[in-house]
């Protein structure tokens, strides 16, 4: 519970109806888009503007009350759950475009804009925002921003690192900042522009947003590519890139996760093979004509057993949510779901798919994988019951090897899903012991009483590399 | 699963934006209720009774979650603990238990209405305001309301109506209780078309309400009682389909299974009886022969533009969505003009919108912009209780003499050639 005058003083900074403590509003934001995670926050404010966020950010910092700022709650690392309590705060009401420069190329928006009006928006008036992650229709750009989210296109277009040039944002003590600006070049000082991006909420909250927008490509083709040999397909990955083509889409999909996508989305998919590559390549019709021949040549090369090229937009639009519904699709074969994000290099997919399906029959679980293959980007997701706590162990030890055998490969913890709680142990893997504490010095200068987000990215204790075994 | 995807098709959180009145929000309260984290109080019941039921939450919905299950399990659960409110008791009691089971007591009602329409005392009434007496959302319901009868679809056309030429298979019609009292007509228009099209038609008179606004306000028991009278006075018709032509009653129709399924003694039968069911559009378009459709006078007249509104539980449920557009699409000189967002519940809901007048007024609104950018003169659904909410939504706009709904079975027989 809030103590009761800091409760007055935050309701009269929002309203009545903007700021609750009842039971509903506190079990409704409780959990986000993780399984397994879920602790109640003492309150939920809902503010609608940067003046109003640093009001209650500066009664928060007086009382030292934790804020756990919160967009779609669609996050999959834990990122809004409020582990030490606190007040989240919802960005929804503060969700409008509030400029669009069409000679600079460049829009300013509040962080609750949900991503896929937004893009919509851009993209009818001829524009191109490229990064589009899965949950694009109900997550917000303030959480994509946090999260460093990346989406199908990445692999051409970068990631939402890429589009950020300019943040407003509320520092832990009420205080505003603004950060770079509609320059594409501005090296005053340190970068905190792309430092703010994929800060998970734990060092100010983003309340404005310059995004940079491109011309969109002037036509684009989809494929889909069939395997009968897994492996086959993963080095068909490793090919194209080699081959210096760089598609603006290339995702791969598993045997399992081809079997719930189809049975979604009843696209009859052929339920035999071992491997999909959904390839799309996007620019000047001659160059996309030319790029999906030659990578038609590769596929045949490494024995795809079948190549479609989508017939028109509207088969591709199919293909591509099929392919975007494939996490939660999975979901559909047991109660529980847990979706992971190794990354490795792209020309070390063929290992790692391998070292999963080692990994998962080990420690005999269900393991589909499927991901952005372009970017060696991975989501290993395992089917399972969380009631049954023998099997949540066995796969927590098959995610730890997986994790480490990413590292091995020359990859990474996380690609896109940020560290949040549920990669907090493992970020020593990846940064080691000095990146942990330079990165703990950032957030005190940030954030000096740890009221924003805490309990994230930081783990008390990190885990143990597991020693792997191979052969 | 909480991935949210669910959260951009529920009209509620679309209208409100805050996840308490969403799918996964619902789910969460109610999970915390069983959980015990939480009291099933005021609040939660009102939560519960804010969802339309419209079910758009689950096909948007990949792992297959059946929000239409835990919901009715809610508000069954509600009903447990009865704290209603006094006039909602009371309106509820008259709804659930004095009307909807009892089609003599309709027969009655509906010939009161009548009498109130005919005899010009709905004119005094509405001309003395004595109307005003009642709340602003029933005052205007009252406004669109049609012509009731007393005489359905039996009295006029008898039980067994034979098919046109030589007969496909036997149907058996789902009369409904709304529907025959208030849509008499689109009843008798519906066996017209069904014969013609080489149905045999029989409609068995002892059938009664469907169950779906008592299964839907978690009167179970109830709802399973009227089940179980239909599932036996249809199986006794030894047809080959069971014909709705109201989604929100076929919806529940086709989950009889469903409803029955604890019951040893009627699980199977219940099973013969859903796995029949089909609305009416599909039994026309997939398995009738097809009669030609025309528009009355094509020479003169100009093309006529005509809009859909989805029946959220023929589209969700029934998984139906296409069938009637496509039959729209046959009758000659339309042009169909798909409307925005037509996939969106209406707000009507069953008698949501007798109670919860706020939320559904506000989803009138919207819907009533989009039905008007299309520019349509005719605007058809596939319930009655979307048709009276498009017509209160007309007349909001004081657009009737533009636009006129019509049922899609009444805009086809009219136009039969
Ligand atoms: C089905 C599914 C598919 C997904 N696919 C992808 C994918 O392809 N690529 C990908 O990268 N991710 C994906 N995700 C993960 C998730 O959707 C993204 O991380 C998304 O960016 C989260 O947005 P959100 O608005 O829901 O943020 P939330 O989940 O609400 O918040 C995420 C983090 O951002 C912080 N935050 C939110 N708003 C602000 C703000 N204004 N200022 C500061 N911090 C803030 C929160 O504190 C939290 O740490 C997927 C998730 C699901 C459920
Ligand atoms: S009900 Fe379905 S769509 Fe909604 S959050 Fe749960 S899994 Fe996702
Ligand atoms: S049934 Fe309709 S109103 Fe209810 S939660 Fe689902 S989408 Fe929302």
């Amino acid at each position: 519970m809030l103590d009761s005058a800091l409760a007055a003083q935050l309701r009269a900074i929002v309203g009545d109806a903007h700021f609750r403590e009842d039971k509903e509003a506190r079990i409704t934001h409780s959990y986000d888009g993780t399984p397994m995670l879920q602790a109640i926050p003492d309150a939920v404010i809902y503010p609608k503007s940067t003046e109003q966020v640093s009001a209650i950010m500066k009664v928060l910092s007086a009382y030292k009350v934790p804020l756990i700022s919160r967009g779609s709650g669609s996050n999959l690392c834990g990122g809004t759950v409020p582990v030490q309590g606190g007040v989240v705060m919802v960005m929804h009401r503060m969700n409008r475009l509030l400029e669009l420069d069409t000679d600079n190329l460049v829009a300013r928006v509040q962080p609750g804009i949900i991503t896929a009006d937004f893009i919509n928006h851009i993209e009818s008036l001829g524009l191109f925002y490229p990064p589009d992650p899965s949950s694009m229709r109900i997550s917000t750009i303030g959480g994509n921003i946090a999260e460093c989210s990346g989406g199908l296109r990445g692999l051409k277009y970068g990631t939402t690192k890429d589009y950020v040039i300019g943040l407003e944002a509320v520092l832990a003590n009420g205080e505003i900042i603004r950060t770079g600006g509609k320059l594409m070049k501005d090296v005053a000082g340190y970068d905190l522009t792309k430092l703010l991006v994929g800060s998970e909420g734990t060092l100010a909250i983003i309340t404005e947003a310059t995004l940079k927008l491109i011309p969109p490509p002037k036509s684009k083709m989809t494929m889909l590519a069939m395997f009968r040999d897994l492996y086959g397909a993963a080095r068909t990955v490793s090919a194209i890139i080699e081959s210096r083509i760089i598609p603006a889409t290339l995702e791969f999909m598993d045997n399992p996760t081809i079997r719930v996508v189809d049975d979604f989305a009843k696209l009859g998919l052929p339920l035999d093979m071992e491997a999909i590559l959904l390839i799309e390549q996007d620019g000047d019709p001659e160059t996309v004509a030319r790029d999906i021949e030659m990578i038609r040549r590769i596929c045949e090369r490494e024995q795809a057993d079948s190549i479609q090229v989508a017939a028109d937009r509207e088969e591709a639009e199919r293909l591509l949510t099929a392919r975007r519904s494939a996490f939660t699709a999975l979901a559909r074969l047991r109660p529980t779901t847990i979706l992971e994000d190794a990354t490795v290099p792209r020309s070390k997919i063929a290992d790692m798919v391998r070292r999963i399906k080692e990994i998962a029959q080990k420690y005999n679980v269900t393991i589909a994988t499927f991901g952005h293959a372009g970017d060696g980007n991975l989501h290993p997701t395992a089917t399972t019951d969380a009631r049954d706590a023998e099997e949540i162990h066995r796969v927590e030890q098959a995610f730890e090897e997986i994790f480490a055998a990413a590292l091995e490969l020359g990859g990474t913890i996380t690609g896109e899903h940020g560290v949040g709680v549920v990669k907090a142990p493992f970020l020593e893997w990846k940064i080691g012991a000095s990146g942990v504490e330079v990165m703990k010095g950032i957030k005190k200068a940030f954030d000096p009483d740890n009221i924003l987000n805490p309990g994230k990215m930081f783990a008390k204790e990190t885990k143990k590399r597991v020693i792997i075994h191979h052969g | 699963m909480r991935c949210g995807f669910c959260l951009p098709a529920c009209p509620t959180f679309r209208e409100s934006g805050v996840e308490p009145e969403s799918p996964r929000g619902r789910i969460a309260l109610m999970k915390a209720v069983v959980d015990g984290l939480m009291e099933p109080d005021g609040m939660f019941r009102d939560q519960m009774n804010h969802c339309l039921g419209c079910r758009a939450c689950e096909p948007v919905c990949p792992a297959d979650v059946k929000y239409g299950q835990l919901i009715e399990k809610a508000r069954d659960a509600i009903e447990d603990h009865p704290n209603h409110s006094l006039p909602v008791k009371g309106m509820r009691k008259l709804f659930f238990k004095g009307i909807f089971p009892h089609r003599n007591r309709l027969k009655v009602l509906g010939g009161a209405m009548k009498f109130y329409q005919k005899s010009g005392l709905r004119r005094v009434a509405r001309e003395t305001g004595m109307m005003k007496l009642f709340p602003r959302h029933l005052q205007q319901m009252e406004s669109i309301l049609p012509d009731a009868g007393v005489h359905g679809v039996v009295e006029k056309l008898g039980t067994v109506y034979p098919a046109k030429g030589t007969p496909i298979a036997r149907v058996a019609l789902f009369r409904g209780c709304i529907m025959d009292v208030m849509f008499a007509e689109t009843n008798c228009n519906s066996v017209k078309l069904l014969s013609e099209a080489g149905f045999e038609v029989v409609i068995p008179p002892e059938q009664v309400c469907c169950g779906a606004l008592h299964a839907h306000s978690g009167e179970m028991e109830l709802a399973r009682d009227l089940a179980r009278t239909n599932v036996k006075v249809f199986k006794e018709m030894n047809v080959d389909y069971i014909v709705s032509n109201a989604g929100g009653c076929g919806a529940l129709l086709i989950e009889y299974d469903h409803l029955l399924h604890e019951d040893a003694v009627w699980k199977e039968q219940a099973t013969w009886f859903a796995s029949r069911v089909l609305d009416i559009s599909k039994l026309l378009l997939e398995y009738g022969r097809l009669p030609s459709f025309a528009e009355s006078s094509v020479s003169v007249r100009e093309p006529i533009v005509v809009t859909y509104q989805d029946s959220c539980h023929l589209r969700n449920v029934m998984r139906s969505g296409a069938a009637p557009r496509q039959l729209i699409r046959q009758v000659g000189n339309v042009i169909f003009e798909e409307m925005k967002e037509a996939d969106r519940c209406c707000g009507s809901a069953g008698i949501y919108n007798v109670m919860q007048p706020e939320m559904a007024g506000q989803i009138l609104e919207h819907k009533m912009e989009n039905v008007n950018a299309t520019g349509a003169r005719y605007l058809l659904t596939s319930n009655p209780g979307c048709l009276l909410q498009m017509k209160l939504g007309l007349e909001k706009h004081s657009n009737t003499d533009k636009m006129e709904v019509q049922h899609v079975v009444d805009f086809l027989y009219e136009r039969l050639i």
